[in-house]
This record gives C-alpha cells, structure tokens and sequence, in this order.
C-alpha cells in the first residue's frame, strides 16, 4: 500500500507513535490493574486514569499553543517539558 | 463460591465500528496533522516548514476575528435556545390530540437540510422578494443582510433559533414525560409554587437531557457552515466569516493546505476542550444534584 498521499515525516509519524505507545501502555496497565483507578483528585470530580491521559494530551497541546503564542523565539523543547511536568502532576494530583 | 466468567465477544462486536472510525475519522486526522508541518505547491510534493503555520495563525488578526466571531455565535444561540426550549417544553400538551400535532409541529424544521434552511432564509430576508425583508422595509426598518452586519447577524440567529430550538424542546420534552405523576401530586399537597415544582422537580429530572441538548446545540453552533455560506457567504465584509467559513476560504479556495491544516488542529483542539469543560462540569452537576436527592 502506498501511503505518500498521508505525506508522512519523521517528527509526525514518532508522534503518533509514542501515542500509541502511550495508548498501549495504559491497555497492559488496565490490564494488570483493573476499574482504571476512578479517584477524586484537586479538582474535585472523579477521574479515572484514561481521563487523566486524556487531559494530559489535550493540556500538553494547549501548552505548545500558548508556548508559540508567548516565546516564538525559545526552542519548542521547553514545552515539550513542561508539557511531560505536567502530565506527571495531572497522573499524581488530579 | 461462583467464577466470575468474562465473555470477550463483545470486542469482536465493537471491531467494526473501530475499522469505520479509524478509516472516516483517524486517519483523515493524521494527515491534516502531517500537512500542518508541511507546505505543498501541489503533485503531492511537500516541504517541510515546522511550526511555522501554528505561528502564523497564533498571531493572526484574521483567526482572532473568525474565533471570537464564532465564540459569540454560539454564545448567543445557547442563551436563547436552551431557555426558550425549556419553555416551549414546558408548555407543550402532556395528552390528548394536541401532543402529536406539537411534535410534528417541533420535528419539521429539524428535517429541512441545511442548505434549504439558509436558501429559505435568504430569500426571506431579502427586501425585494423576501416576506420578512419586505415587510420589515415596509414598516420603515432599515433592514438589508448583505449589507448591514447587524442585520446579517440577526438573520443568522433568528435562522438558527428556527431551525435548531425545536432539537431543545424535544429533548426537554421527553425529560419532563419521563417525571412520574406522583412528584407533581406530592409537590400540589405540598402547596409548591409554579416556580418551585420547575427548580425542584423538573429541572432537575431535565438535566441529563439538558446536558445532551447544550453540547449537542454548542457542537452544531460552532462549527456551523453551510447556513451562514448560504445566507450571507461570510459577509457582508467579514462581519460573519466564523471559523468554518475562513477555514474553507483557506483550504479549498487559496488551496493552502498547511495553514488550513494548522487551522483545523487548533479548532479541532478547542472543540475538544470546550465539549470536555462542558461535559464535566454539566455530569458532575447532575451528580451532585442526584446524589443530594437521595
């Protein structure tokens, strides 16, 4: 099958893998442990870990956003940490 | 002691609809995501640029415009659908002759294609032929949508409160049947008020509805297309150039697939977060409200 018409590059396919990575990782953890560990975290509603990936995912992109928006000078890398600091204080607290 | 038994067919069910959505929907995505980085010049021969389009469009006037312009829209629907939905509901017949005839009454704008629906109202808002246009000239209103953005803006409402309010008042309606007479007998022994049998009784039962009809209505406003392309074509000027119509104006009539694809991203993004904030904060709502009712 040719997939040229998709223009694949490097940087977006290793992207879309480390979401599927990510997705797979959370099918062997539901697996190992599961009920998806619903909590009540500081927001104050209750979250299960699918949730917690899913807002991790959406605030990382909104992260990079808002890192073009105020600093399109600085490297994008700096998001991309803030965005992994994040996703570990979202699987932590909320 | 009983063994649990788990039965795994289930998956095979769902396959299909896994296959169907990976081909309409995920894979779709992950070329606009490809195309974001990318510049073309056509023959499917790409360039990679970076983020460059997410720049461009951060900083761009003309996104502002179209965002905040679409933001107000469906601001504006909201606020008038769902209370004049709940009202229409809550005066509609529970029995007798009148039921059918109010729901087919509801039902006959949702079924009008979209495309109708703005045809329709382009030619009754214009002043020449138009009944609405018309008679409002007649009554001394400077009314003209293609060339007044408040007229063009109030044409668009109106047009979308007619079409969409009855999907309101249908949701609404089937809330308020689903309430057992006994709650209305108890709230009458009572002595509740009107307004009290409304905030205790049917509001509550109406919430789950309610939450289906906001996102539903809020989903549909956002990214609302064919009416506004059909009425006014984003003007007059850019007064209604919402996000979908500068979107198509940038893919298909620049033909500039990158900052399109850049474009769709970010609206696909903030689709996803609003309907998020709105299905969190409406189902924990509800759950609070069912959990202190019991």
């Amino acid at each position: 099958m040719n997939f040229n018409w998709m223009a694949w590059t490097a940087p977006t396919a290793s992207f879309f893998g480390i979401i599927f990575c990510l997705l797979v990782i959370m099918t062997i953890w539901e697996l190992k442990c599961p009920g998806g560990g619903p909590r009540i975290g500081i927001l104050r509603f209750e979250t299960t870990r699918g949730d917690r990936l899913f807002v991790s995912l959406l605030g990382s992109a909104f992260i990079h956003i808002f890192w073009l928006a105020l600093f399109p000078g600085l490297s994008l890398y700096w998001a991309l940490v803030f965005s992994c600091i994040y996703a570990l204080a979202v699987f932590r607290w909320v | 002691m009983i063994a649990k038994q788990t039965n795994q067919k289930a998956w095979f069910m769902v396959l299909p609809v896994f296959l169907v959505v990976a081909f309409s929907a995920v894979i779709p995505l992950m070329t606009v995501v490809n195309y974001s980085v990318q510049d073309t010049f056509g023959n499917n021969v790409f360039t990679w640029v970076g983020m460059d389009w997410f720049k461009d469009l951060i900083h761009s006037e003309r996104f502002h415009a179209a965002f905040l312009k679409q933001l107000m829209f469906s601001g504006i629907i909201l606020l008038i659908e769902v209370p004049l939905g709940i009202m229409i509901a809550l005066a509609m017949p529970k029995k007798g002759w009148g039921v059918p005839v109010c729901l087919i009454s509801m039902a006959l704008p949702l079924l009008i294609p979209w495309n109708v629906v703005g045809t329709i109202w382009q030619i009754f808002g214009r002043v020449d032929i138009g009944l609405l246009g018309h008679s409002l000239a007649s009554l001394g209103f400077d009314y003209n949508y293609t060339q007044d953005p408040i007229a063009a803006w109030i044409t668009l409402i109106i047009m979308d409160v007619w079409h969409w309010t009855s999907l309101v008042v249908l949701l609404c309606y089937a809330g308020l049947c689903s309430i057992p007479e006994a709650y209305y007998q108890a709230a009458k022994i009572d002595g509740a008020s009107r307004w009290s049998v409304f905030r205790y009784i049917q509001l509550p039962k109406m919430q789950r509805v309610l939450l289906i009809a906001i996102l539903l209505r809020f989903m549909d406003s956002f990214m609302i297309y064919t009416e506004p392309f059909v009425i006014t074509g984003g003007g007059p000027g850019n007064s209604t150039t919402f996000m979908s119509i500068d979107l198509v104006k940038l893919a298909i009539g620049q033909f500039d697939l990158g900052p399109a694809a850049a474009m769709s991203l970010v609206y696909f993004l903030v689709i996803l977060l609003l309907c998020w904030v709105f299905y969190t904060v409406m189902s924990n709502i509800g759950e609070e409200s069912s959990n202190g009712g019991k």
